[in-house]
């Protein structure tokens, strides 16, 4: 699997010339996609099934791996946000997301409309970012190490008050019906013997997590490369100082950006908080699946946020399926190999 | 007794007790009286642990202070000692445990932990900084979840329990008095070595590549060999103290290396202070002593908020811990004792 991009290279395709080494790449791409499209949508031999448990074991771990992706790149895409410019790294974020998931889940129980909490999660978030950031980081400007261990210490009071506040129970999400359900996918996962092809089912809200976060991926990169803040976020980015220099405030853009990171650890704790459920711990694992994306990804990037959630997504719900008691170090040696080949990250600059 | 397992390199010069100074020599004398006045709780549960904590704080002081690298994975290193002596030793779970004798057990405990930093370590510091922090997080919680998944190495969820200090040279290790100087000759040990390592060769290029690494590279030092053994030299001593942890709490867990005692190293060494290795010691009782007497002032529940809000506040007033605090307000005399070879 290590490279055959590489070994097809000269005789292969072209017959003039050979190949450079992005053009393997691209070729090793599309064998890879193909054999996945056929392992998805093909009906498959005996012996796969064999090996792999069942066809519906596997598309069912790349479907929850690709929903669980989504989630963590909500998570991660507001924390890389916030490391990027202010090269702060937020170890209270998973606080918020949890905080978020607690503001959205009382919130839609007492209106009774789901949509009500999403919005008070990101909302309410926001606000409390760009407070923390005005009142806290600000500070401690340039002082990293510090910023860190405030986020710390933040971390520890928030998890013991939100302790207090809604106790040890697990809280579980009353989704409104129209996201409930479950979709036919047109992925056939066996032929009975009498002739009728069974469809993959997978329920709709999962369907919709994955989507929402492609919209958010989306919407980010258009914000970051399309918009007046966007370039000064960019800007913010490569040279802080400069950027104050040509008379932008960039105690503005700051707010903005940790508002809009917070905002999104809490819309992503009530979109998570709805596919599997509320309770004290959670601040950790998304705190630790953040970290891990965001190292493999390439700190500040957001496009290293959507490539490091998607292997750590997949990577653990593979993992589950297949190894259950090693998923996570899966993670832990996705990581590791990351560290050792390309230590900023995939995506990261160097 | 323990010197025997101490650090061959910490062995120290003859004219220690002149460099020593007089504050070193109350301080030493108080805690081996200490035992006079105090109750036996007080003796382990405050004294003992303490000095267990403290440890493990002064291993990751010794890479924040002198490498410029602030470790989270301390207490996993600590972990894998206890976990070493848990299975390879007795315990009464019924899994593994081979009965190993105590002066095999302990060399293979400190011996794996060692390694398992130094690997730690070879991992991190491709990073620096506040990318250590992050790393070694992701590192400790890894391995915290790999433990609570794992039933063939690490007994799952439940981990061992029944591991007891050994009965030697005619003394019961685990009661109180004995187990209280143990860790006690122990810590004084680890605490010489690392005033003594500081001044070392090693000691002083270490520091020299905190302060600047690419100046370090371009005279010839290899950076990374050198903090690699840095993080070596740390795993003994959190070994050393993982080995007393698990046979001061007469079991091992995934909890005992969880996040949140993860963080509780990172606390006790920043409250005391990272400039100093005697930092970590003030700042593990002065966090034991609240952990003990929250339940008096806030109750038992909300004693991480306490212990959050002080740290804080340490945070914000003063960025080297107490040991700034209190350089800050008596400045001629720590200038000559504790804080002069900074």
């Amino acid at each position: 699997m290590s490279n055959p991009g590489q070994t097809t290279e000269p005789q292969g395709l072209s017959a003039g010339g050979s190949f450079s080494r992005r053009q393997g790449w691209i070729i090793l791409g599309l064998i890879a996609g193909a054999l996945l499209a056929w392992m998805v949508f093909g009906i498959w031999p005996a012996w796969l099934n064999a090996i792999l448990i069942s066809k519906k074991a596997f598309v069912s771990a790349i479907l929850n791996g690709l929903t669980l992706s989504g989630l963590y790149f909500l998570v991660a895409s507001g924390f890389t946000l916030v490391f990027g410019l202010m090269r702060n790294v937020n170890l209270a974020h998973g606080s918020l997301y949890l905080l978020g998931a607690y503001v959205g889940y009382e919130v839609s129980t007492r209106t009774g409309y789901w949509l009500l909490g999403l919005a008070a999660g990101f909302i309410v978030l926001a606000a409390l970012g760009a407070l923390m950031q005005v009142l806290v980081f600000r500070k401690l400007e340039g002082d990293d190490l510090r910023q860190t261990l405030v986020t710390i210490g933040i971390s520890i009071v928030a998890a013991d008050l939100m302790l207090a506040t809604w106790g040890g129970t697990t809280y579980q999400f009353q989704l409104p019906e129209w996201l409930e359900g479950a979709v036919s996918l047109p992925i056939i996962t066996a032929i009975k013997s009498n002739g009728t092809t069974v469809y993959l089912n997978y329920p709709l809200y999962r369907m919709l997590v994955l989507v929402a976060a492609i919209v958010i991926g989306i919407g980010l990169w258009l914000i970051l490369n399309r918009t007046r803040v966007g370039m000064m976020i960019r800007a913010g980015v490569d040279d802080r100082a400069m950027l104050s220099a040509s008379g932008v405030n960039v105690h503005m853009v700051f707010t903005v950006v940790f508002a809009l990171g917070a905002g999104l650890a809490g819309f992503a704790g009530v979109v998570g908080g709805s596919v599997l459920s509320v309770a004290p711990g959670e601040d950790v694992r998304y705190l630790l699946a953040s970290l891990v994306v965001v190292i493999v990804g390439g700190m500040g990037s957001i496009s290293g946020a959507a490539i490091g959630a998607l292997l750590i997504g997949l990577a653990e719900q593979i993992g589950l399926v297949y190894f259950p008691t090693y998923g996570v170090v899966l993670t832990f040696v996705i990581m590791v190999i990351t560290l050792s080949i390309r230590p900023q990250g995939i995506m990261g600059k160097a | 007794m323990a010197n025997q397992f101490a650090d061959p390199s910490a062995t120290p010069p003859p004219n220690l007790i002149e460099r020593i100074g007089a504050p070193h020599i109350l301080l030493i004398i108080a805690l081996l009286l200490y035992p006079v006045v105090a109750s036996d709780f007080f003796l382990t549960q405050i004294g003992g642990y303490g000095l267990i904590l403290g440890m493990i704080g002064l291993s990751m002081m010794m890479l924040a202070g002198y490498g410029g690298m602030i470790s989270l994975a301390q207490i996993t290193v600590a972990g894998i000692a206890a976990y070493t002596v848990a299975i390879f030793g007795s315990n009464n779970t019924g899994v593994l445990g081979f009965g190993w004798p105590w002066w095999i057990v302990v060399p293979v405990a400190v011996l794996f932990a060692s390694i398992a930093s130094a690997l730690i370590g070879w991992i991190s510091v491709k990073t620096s900084g506040i990318y250590t922090i992050m790393i070694t997080l992701a590192i400790a919680t890894a391995t915290y979840y790999f433990a609570q998944q794992n039933y063939a190495i690490f007994n799952g969820h439940s981990g061992f329990s029944g591991i007891k200090a050994p009965a030697f040279w005619g003394v019961d290790w685990r009661s109180p008095l004995p187990f209280y100087y143990l860790c006690l000759g122990v810590s004084v040990v680890a605490y010489l070595a690392v005033l003594y390592g500081r001044r070392t060769t090693f000691g002083l290029t270490l520091q020299a590549t905190r302060d600047n690494p690419r100046r370090m590279r371009a005279i010839g030092y290899d950076v990374v060999l050198h903090k690699v053994f840095a993080w070596l030299l740390a795993g003994v001593i959190a070994g050393f103290a993982g080995v007393l942890l698990v046979w001061f709490n007469g079991r091992i867990s995934p909890g005992t290396i969880g996040v949140g005692a993860a963080i509780n190293v990172l606390i006790i060494a920043v409250i005391g202070g990272i400039r100093h290795p005697i930092g970590p010691f003030i700042g593990s009782i002065l966090v034991i002593l609240m952990q003990t007497f929250a339940i008096d002032l806030v109750g038992a529940e909300r004693f991480n908020t306490l212990i959050g809000l002080v740290f804080l506040l340490i945070v914000f007033v003063s960025p080297d811990g107490l040991l700034g605090l209190w350089r800050r307000f008596k400045p001629r005399m720590t200038q000559e004792s504790l804080l002069s070879g900074d």
